[in-house]
C-alpha cells in the first residue's frame, strides 16, 4: 500500500476573540489514502469546514493554525501566499458548499473555469477554453459550448455546484475537499451531484475528504468515516464499522435521532438532551459528557484520546467505548427513550372526523419580473396552480415538494385567510372568500404558523414574555391573564417557565423552534401550520423538536400542515402526505401507502434519492436519477409537467408518449386512500 | 433594453418638468423683485414699476398661474424669459453652462477614479497604518465644509505665491482679462486659474469616494467566490484585483448618482468663492437679486443634471454587472 | 425532556447544563447594550470625537459665562484687534467680542443641526417604513414624491425659499431644511422594510393578526434602531454643514441672529489680514463636524458590525 496522500496531525486552530480565543478545531489527525473517499461527519460548529480550509490554508490571516499537514509528503503549514497558490488547484482542489456566492457573478462561467487552467499552465486563452468545454460537458452539462458563455446567475444550484466541480477537477488534482457539496440542493439533484463526483473521481484519480453533517450522504460514497464533535475527531474508521457498530455515545445518538425513510416505525426518537459546548474556554474532560448518559468520574477530568477499538481500524474517543463493545449497545440502550406518544385517532376513522382545513383547486400566479434596475414583466409564475387537499380534526398532513414546487406560497396562501386567485380555502368551515376583517382576525386565533428558522421567526429585540404575549395581547386576552399564561405554555414546549425574561439570543437553536411553537399554541388554535420547522436545526436537535410536535398533536388534539422537503421527518410525523412538482400535486394518500408503494414515477425518484444512513442498503440500492433540472414554473411542459424528466416517459413508445404530452393527469385512485396523477401509475416499492 | 431606455427618458423629462415648474412656482412665489424697486431714491412711481415687471412677467400682482403660464410656454419654445436686467437667460445660460460643466467633469472624473482606488487600497490594507491613514484624512476633509476649504486653499495658495515670489496659483475667476498671448500662454493662464476651484472639489470626491470604495470592497472581500479564486490557485492580490474589486465597482457606479447632487451644491459655493461666472454663482446672486426667472433656469439645469448623473449611473451599473442586463 | 435536568446537574457539579436549568452565565451573554459599548470603546479614534464633541457642547453652552462680554456688547476701545487677555478670540470691525459671538454662533448650530437630524430623520423613518410596508400605491406615490424631491438638491429649495423666513423666528428655517434632508435616508429605511417585511417574525405577528401601524412600530422601526441611529448622527453633520452653507450665503439664520455659517461669511473677505475673524469659526466648525462624523463612524461599527453602507 502507497503512502498516504494527504497526512494531517494534530491540527489546530485558534481564532483570537476579545472574549477570549475560539478553538475550533482542536488536534485533529487522520489520513487519506490516494484513491478513497474519507467523509467527515459533524453538525453545525463541530469545526468540521474550517479543518478543511485550514489545509487549503484559506483562513484568514488573524487564524492560528498549529500541527502539520503533509501533501505527499510535502508540508503545507507555513508555506506562503506563493507556494500556496501553486499547489491550490494544481494539486489538491475544493468545492464549497454554497454554489449561490461561489462563483464570481460578473464573469461567465467557461472563463472562471478557464482561469483556474491558465493560472497553471502555460496555454492559450483559446485551448483554456476549449478545456473549459470538456470539462463543463464531463460533469454534465447540457449545450456545453454555449453554456460557458452564461454567467452564474443564469445557472441553476445544481448546475452551479457542477460547475465548481469543473473547476475543481481542471487540473487533475490529487486530492478534492468537498464542503458539504450537496447541502444546499434538493434530494434529486443531489443524487446527480454525488454522480457528478463519482464521475470526477474515476476521471482524476483523485482522492476525496467529503464535509458534511447528512450521515446518509456518506454512508454509500465514502469508504471510511470520521465524526467530528466539538474541534476532535471522536470516532473514526471503516463506514461499516462506524454505522453498524458505533462506540461512541455521540455517533450512537446521531444515528439513533435520525428519522429513517425505510422505517415505517412511530417510536419516538432518540434525543440528545443539550447542545454542544461553546469553544470557547472549554473545561476540562470530555466535551460531549454533559450530553451523555454514560458519563461517570473520569469524563469530567481527563479528555479521552482516540483508542483502537474492536481491532478493525476503528479508533473511539470514549472512556465507556468498551462497556458499549461489551454490551454492543444500540442507541436506544444509552439514550433513554421519551413516553411513547399516546395513540393516534386511528386513521381508519379518517373520513368521520370534521374537516379542519380544505383547499379546493388553489391557484397563486405572481409576476415574473426581470431585472434589478430596469424590473419589468416578462411572464406569469404559476407557483400554485390548481391543488385541492383536505385535513381532519387530529391529523398531519404532509405537504412535500423540492423547493420551486410551490409548497410554500400554498402555505402563505392557507395562512392569508383572503379569497385565492381561484379556488377555495376553507378553515374550520369558513371559506376565505367570504370573511370580513373582523371575522378574518377572529378566524386567525384558530389557524397558527411555525416558520422554518427559529432566529428569524422572534422578534430578536423582545424578550421571550413579550414574544408570547403578543399574540393574547392582540386578541384581547386580559393582562393579569398573561404573565400565568405566558409561564404555562413554556411549561408546555419543556421550557424553564422563569426563563421569560430572558431574549431569543440567549436560547439555543432548538430552544428558540420551542419558543415558536408556544406562541404558535398561544391561543388555543385548532390547526397549526409547520413551515419546515426542523430543517434549519441540527441532527441531535432536530428529533427533541419532532417528539415536541408529536406529543403536543395528541395531547392538545391539533391539527398539522407540515410543509417540508424532506421526506423522512415527513414519513415520522404525518399521516397522509401530498407530494407537490411544479404547481400540482403528483400524488397524495396515506404515508404507508405512498412511501411503501409509490405510483407516481416522481414520488418514485424522490424516494430513491434519498440516501440512507445504512451502508451496505446504500451501496446496493438502485437510484431513479432525474434528468436536469425542473423546468420553470413559469413556462411548465404541455400536458404532464414531469414529463420532460419522467423516466416512465422516456421509456414509452411515442403512441403512449402522446397521451402525457396533450393531456394533464388528474388525480386518480390507484389504491385505497392513494391517489397518483399520471396516466400510466404504477405502484412500485422503491426504498 | 433600448426600449427601457426610452421609457425611463421619458420619465426623467417628465420628472425634469415638474421640479422645474416646482422651482419656478417656489421661485415666484417666495422672491419678490417688486422690492428691488423700493430702496430706490427717488422711488419710481408705482405704474412705471408695474411696466417694468409686467415687461420681465415678474409682477407679483399678476396671478402666478398666470405668469407661470407664460414663462412655462416660454421654456416650451426654448425660451427661458427674462434677467432682471432684461437679458435673455437663455442666452446668460448659454454662456455659462460650459464653465460649470468643466468644473463639475474634473471634479466627477478625477475625484472618482483617484477616490475608487484609494478606497480599494485601503480595504486590501485593512487596519494597517496605510489604511488608517487614508480614513482618517478623508473625514478630516469631509468634516471641511467647502466654502472653508477654499479659503484655505486660497490662503495656502497666497502663501505658496509670495514664497516663490511667482503668482503660479490663481484665484479670482477662470482667467486673466485682457490678457494678449498665443494659444499655448492662454491655456497656461486657464491652468493656473483652474488649479484651485478644481482641487477644492476633487479633495472632498476623493475622501467621499474613498470612504464608499472601501466598504463595498470590504463587503466583497469576505465573500466565497473571492476564496474560490484562490482556491483555484491565484495569488491573493490578483484574486482581489480580478474578482473583489471588479465586483466591488458595481455599488460604486449607483453611488455616484446619489452623491451627484452634493457635487452640485460644492461647485455653487466653489464657483461663488472663486469667481467662476457659472450656473451656481449665477444662482446665488439671482436668489440676492430676486431674479425669478434666472432662478427658475438654474434649477432647471440642475434637475437635467442629477437625471442625467442617474441614467449614466443606471447605464454603467448595466454594464458593470451582467445579472441585471437583460436580454 | 427525558433526562430531567437535576439529574445531570446532579452528575455535574458546579456547572449547569447549556439550555435547561438555571440562568445563564450573564457575562457570557452580555446585554446588546453593554456590547455596543465595548464596540465603540475599542475605537479609539470614535471615542476621541465624543469627548471633543462634549467638549465642544460644554465650551457653547458654558462658556459665555466665563468671558466678559456679550455677544451684543461693542467695545468702543477695541476695533479688529487680535487676540488678547480682554478679548480672546480679538474683535470685530465694530468691536464686538469675537470669543462671544462665535459661541453663539456654535449654540445655534449645534442646535439647528440636533434638530433637523431627529426631524429629517423621524420624518424618514416613518414615510420610508410605511411606503416599504404598505408596498403598492403608498410606496408608488411616496418614492414618487421622493425621487422629485431629490430631483432639486435641497441646498437650491431652501435658498429659493429664504426670503420667506426672513424676519420670522429661525424655528422655520430648521423645518424648511428638515424637510428637505430627509429623503435619501427614507430611501435606505424603505430598502430595510422590505426586507423586514419578509421576515418571519412580521410574517408571523400578521398572521396573528397584528395591525400594519402596529407591526411597524413594534417589529420594523425597533429592528432598524441601529440603522436609525447611525443615520441621525450623520444627519447632524450634515445639517451641520447644511445649515452654515446657507447661512454662509444669507439664506440660513438671519441678522441678529449668528451662527457660525454668518460668522466664516463675514470673517472670510479678511481671511488672511484678520485671520481671526475667519478662524475661530471655521476651526470650531471643522472640529464639530469631524467630530461627530467620527462618533458615526464608530456608532456604525459598534451597533452594526456586518453592515458598511454609507452613503
Amino acid at each position: 500500500m502507497s503512502s498516504p496522500v494527504l497526512q494531517v496531525r494534530d491540527l489546530r486552530v485558534t481564532f483570537p476573540a476579545a472574549a477570549g480565543d475560539v478553538t475550533a478545531v482542536r488536534g485533529i489527525t487522520y489520513d487519506l489514502a490516494r484513491r478513497e473517499v474519507l467523509g467527515i461527519v459533524g453538525e453545525s460548529g463541530s469545526g468540521k469546514t474550517v479543518s478543511a480550509l485550514a489545509v487549503m490554508g484559506l483562513l484568514p490571516e488573524t487564524a492560528r493554525v498549529e500541527g502539520s499537514v503533509l501533501l505527499d509528503g510535502e508540508e503545507l503549514t507555513g508555506c506562503d501566499d506563493r507556494e500556496l497558490a501553486a499547489l491550490r488547484g494544481r494539486r489538491i482542489a475544493m468545492i464549497f458548499q454554497d454554489p449561490l456566492s461561489a462563483l464570481t457573478p460578473v464573469y461567465s462561467v467557461g472563463y472562471q473555469i478557464a482561469e483556474a487552467v491558465r493560472v497553471h499552465r502555460d496555454v492559450s486563452a483559446r485551448a483554456a477554453r476549449s478545456r473549459a468545454v470538456e470539462l463543463l460537458e464531463l460533469v454534465g452539462i447540457p449545450h456545453a459550448q454555449q453554456r460557458a458563455s452564461a454567467f452564474p446567475h443564469e445557472f441553476s444550484g445544481g448546475m452551479r455546484q457542477r460547475v465548481l466541480i469543473a473547476m475543481a477537477i481542471a487540473n487533475d488534482p490529487d486530492v478534492i475537499i468537498a464542503d458539504e457539496p450537496t447541502t444546499a440542493l434538493d434530494v434529486t439533484i443531489q443524487a446527480q451531484i454525488l454522480d457528478v463526483l463519482r464521475t470526477a473521481r474515476e476521471a482524476t484519480g483523485a482522492a476525496i475528504l467529503m464535509i458534511t453533517h447528512d450521515l446518509g450522504v456518506i454512508a454509500g460514497f465514502a469508504n471510511r468515516v470520521a465524526v467530528m464533535y466539538a474541534g476532535r475527531l471522536v470516532e473514526t474508521g471503516s463506514v461499516d464499522d462506524v454505522y453498524g457498530r458505533p462506540r461512541m455515545p455521540y455517533t450512537l445518538g446521531l444515528l439513533g435521532a435520525i428519522p429513517r425513510i425505510d422505517e415505517s416505525g412511530r417510536g419516538p426518537l432518540v434525543p440528545i438532551e443539550g447542545t454542544p459546548p461553546s469553544l470557547v474556554d472549554l473545561p476540562p474532560g470530555c466535551p460531549f459528557a454533559p450530553r451523555c448518559p454514560l458519563v461517570y468520574d473520569r469524563c469530567l477530568e481527563v479528555e479521552p484520546a482516540a483508542l483502537p477499538i474492536g481491532g478493525r481500524g476503528q479508533h473511539t474517543a470514549c472512556h465507556r467505548a468498551s462497556v458499549i463493545e461489551e454490551g454492543d449497545l444500540r442507541p436506544a440502550d444509552v439514550f433513554p427513550l421519551p413516553q411513547a406518544a399516546p395513540a393516534r385517532a386511528s386513521p381508519d376513522a379518517h373520513g368521520e372526523r370534521p374537516v379542519v382545513l380544505a383547499a379546493e383547486g388553489l391557484v397563486k400566479h405572481h409576476p415574473l419580473l426581470r431585472g434589478a434596475v430596469f424590473k419589468r414583466r416578462v411572464g406569469t409564475v404559476r407557483a400554485v396552480d390548481g391543488i385541492s387537499f383536505e385535513i381532519r380534526e387530529g391529523e398531519t398532513l404532509g405537504l412535500v415538494g423540492e423547493s420551486g414546487c410551490g409548497k410554500t406560497t400554498a402555505l402563505l396562501q392557507v395562512l392569508e385567510l383572503r379569497p385565492p386567485q381561484a379556488g377555495r380555502v376553507v378553515v374550520l368551515g369558513r371559506d376565505a372568500a367570504h370573511l370580513d376583517a373582523r371575522e378574518r382576525r377572529a378566524l386567525r386565533r384558530d389557524v397558527q404558523v411555525v416558520f422554518q428558522d427559529p432566529l428569524a421567526s422572534l422578534d430578536p429585540r423582545l424578550p421571550v414574555s413579550e414574544v408570547l404575549g403578543e399574540p393574547l395581547r392582540t386578541h384581547g386576552v386580559p393582562a393579569q391573564r398573561i404573565a400565568a399564561r405566558v409561564r404555562e405554555l413554556l411549561g408546555l414546549v419543556g421550557l424553564a417557565p422563569d426563563h421569560s425574561g430572558r431574549y431569543p439570543q440567549q436560547f439555543s437553536g432548538g430552544e428558540r423552534q420551542r419558543i415558536a411553537i408556544a406562541r404558535a399554541l398561544a391561543l388555543e388554535p385548532r390547526l397549526l401550520v409547520l413551515d419546515e420547522p426542523v430543517s434549519a436545526l441540527d441532527v441531535s436537535i432536530r428529533a427533541g423538536v419532532v417528539n415536541l410536535l408529536e406529543d403536543l398533536r395528541a395531547r392538545l388534539g391539533l391539527s398539522y400542515l407540515f410543509v417540508a422537503h424532506d421526506l423522512s421527518v415527513v414519513r415520522h410525523i404525518a399521516d397522509r402526505v401530498a407530494v407537490m412538482y411544479l404547481g400540482r400535486l403528483a400524488e397524495t394518500g396515506k404515508v404507508e401507502r405512498v412511501y411503501g408503494a409509490p405510483a407516481h414515477p416522481y414520488t418514485q425518484a424522490l424516494l430513491s434519492a434519498i440516501p440512507v444512513p445504512v451502508p451496505a442498503l446504500e451501496r446496493r440500492r438502485r437510484r431513479i436519477m432525474l434528468e436536469g433540472d425542473p423546468p420553470s414554473p413559469a413556462d411548465p411542459p404541455s400536458g404532464c409537467r414531469f414529463r420532460t424528466r419522467c423516466p416512465k416517459f422516456a421509456a414509452l413508445d411515442d403512441g403512449l408518449r402522446r397521451r402525457c404530452i396533450e393531456e394533464e393527469p388528474a388525480l386518480a385512485t390507484v389504491a385505497d386512500d392513494q391517489q397518483a396523477a399520471c396516466h400510466y401509475a404504477e405502484p412500485m416499492q422503491v426504498v | 433594453m433600448v426600449k427601457f431606455l426610452l421609457r425611463r427618458l421619458a420619465n426623467s423629462l417628465v420628472l425634469v418638468g415638474i421640479a422645474a415648474s416646482l422651482a419656478y412656482l417656489l421661485a415666484a412665489s417666495a422672491l419678490n423683485p417688486r422690492s428691488n424697486f423700493e430702496g430706490r431714491n427717488p422711488a419710481p412711481p408705482k405704474a412705471v414699476v408695474d411696466r417694468r415687471l409686467d415687461e420681465l412677467n415678474l409682477n407679483d400682482e399678476t396671478p402666478v398661474v398666470q405668469r407661470y403660464a407664460r414663462w412655462a410656454s416660454g421654456v416650451a419654445h426654448g425660451d427661458f424669459g427674462r434677467t432682471w436686467d432684461g437679458t435673455s437667460v437663455t442666452a446668460e445660460m448659454r454662456r455659462r453652462i460650459g464653465v460649470s460643466l468643466r468644473l463639475l467633469l474634473i471634479a466627477t472624473i478625477v475625484g472618482g477614479v483617484l477616490g475608487v482606488l484609494a478606497g480599494a487600497w485601503g480595504a486590501t490594507r485593512q487596519y494597517r497604518v496605510s489604511d488608517h491613514a487614508i480614513t482618517l484624512l478623508s473625514f478630516v476633509i469631509l468634516s471641511i465644509p467647502v466654502f472653508v476649504l477654499a479659503v484655505l486653499l486660497e490662503i495656502a495658495a497666497v502663501g505658496f505665491n509670495n514664497a516663490i515670489g511667482v503668482r503660479l496659483f490663481e484665484y479670482t475667476g477662470e482667467f486673466t482679462p485682457g490678457l494678449t498671448g498665443g494659444f499655448w500662454v492662454q491655456l497656461g493662464d486657464r491652468l493656473r486659474h483652474l488649479v484651485l476651484p478644481s482641487l477644492t472639489l476633487v479633495l472632498g470626491e476623493i475622501a467621499i469616494f474613498s470612504r464608499y470604495q472601501r466598504n463595498a470592497m470590504l463587503d466583497v472581500l469576505g465573500q466565497d467566490f473571492v476564496r474560490t479564486a484562490m482556491a483555484k490557485g491565484l495569488r491573493r492580490r490578483t484574486a482581489l484585483l480580478k474578482h473583489a474589486l471588479r465586483t466591488a465597482l458595481i455599488p460604486a457606479a449607483t453611488f455616484f448618482a446619489y452623491n451627484f447632487g452634493l457635487l452640485l451644491v460644492g461647485a455653487t459655493f466653489t464657483e461663488k468663492i472663486f469667481g467662476w461666472h457659472g450656473m451656481g454663482e449665477w444662482f446665488v446672486d439671482s436668489v440676492t437679486s430676486n431674479d425669478v426667472n434666472a432662478v427658475a433656469a438654474v434649477s432647471c439645469f440642475a434637475a437635467v443634471l442629477v437625471l442625467v448623473a442617474g441614467l449614466l449611473s443606471d447605464l454603467a451599473y448595466a454594464l458593470l454587472d451582467p445579472r441585471i442586463r437583460v436580454s | 425532556m427525558s433526562v430531567p435536568s437535576e439529574q445531570l446537574s446532579a452528575v455535574l457539579p458546579g456547572q449547569q447544563p447549556a439550555g435547561t436549568g438555571a440562568p445563564l452565565d450573564e457575562t457570557r451573554v452580555p446585554s446588546r447594550w453593554g456590547l455596543v459599548l465595548e464596540r465603540f470603546r475599542r475605537r479609539r479614534l470614535a471615542v476621541v470625537g465624543l469627548a471633543v464633541l462634549v467638549a465642544l457642547f460644554g465650551l457653547a453652552f458654558l462658556g459665555p459665562y466665563l468671558g466678559r462680554w456679550s455677544y451684543t456688547d461693542h467695545d468702543f476701545s477695541a476695533f479688529l484687534e487680535g487676540p488678547s487677555a480682554t478679548h480672546w478670540f480679538g474683535t470685530t470691525q465694530t468691536g464686538a467680542d469675537v470669543y462671544a459671538l462665535t459661541l453663539r454662533g456654535m449654540q445655534k448650530s449645534l442646535i439647528i443641526g440636533l434638530l433637523v437630524a431627529v426631524l429629517s430623520t423621524g420624518l424618514a423613518a416613518v414615510v420610508g417604513s410605511f411606503a416599504g410596508y404598505l408596498g403598492g400605491w403608498v410606496d408608488r406615490v411616496l418614492m414618487w414624491v421622493v425621487e422629485l424631491l431629490l430631483v432639486l438638491p435641497s441646498f437650491l429649495i431652501v435658498a429659493i425659499l429664504s426670503p420667506t423666513f426672513r424676519g420670522k423666528t429661525w424655528l422655520v428655517f430648521v423645518l424648511l431644511l428638515a424637510a428637505f434632508l430627509w429623503m435619501v435616508t427614507a430611501r435606505i429605511v424603505r430598502g430595510m422594510t422590505i426586507s423586514l417585511r419578509e421576515r418571519e417574525y412580521v410574517l408571523a405577528a400578521r398572521y396573528m393578526g397584528v395591525r400594519a401601524p402596529t407591526i411597524v412600530f413594534r417589529h420594523i422601526l425597533p429592528n432598524m434602531a441601529s440603522l436609525l441611529i447611525i443615520d441621525a448622527t450623520v444627519n447632524v453633520s450634515a445639517a451641520i454643514i447644511a445649515e452654515t452653507g446657507l447661512s454662509y450665503f444669507g439664506f440660513g439664520v438671519q441678522p441678529p441672529d449668528v451662527s457660525l455659517g454668518t460668522l466664516i461669511a463675514d470673517g472670510t473677505s479678511s481671511a488672511v489680514t484678520y485671520p481671526w475673524l475667519f478662524g475661530f469659526a471655521a476651526g470650531l466648525l471643522v472640529l464639530i463636524v469631524l467630530s461627530v462624523n467620527l462618533v458615526g463612524d464608530g456608532l456604525r461599527d459598534a451597533l452594526d458590525p456586518t453592515s458598511s453602507a454609507t452613503r
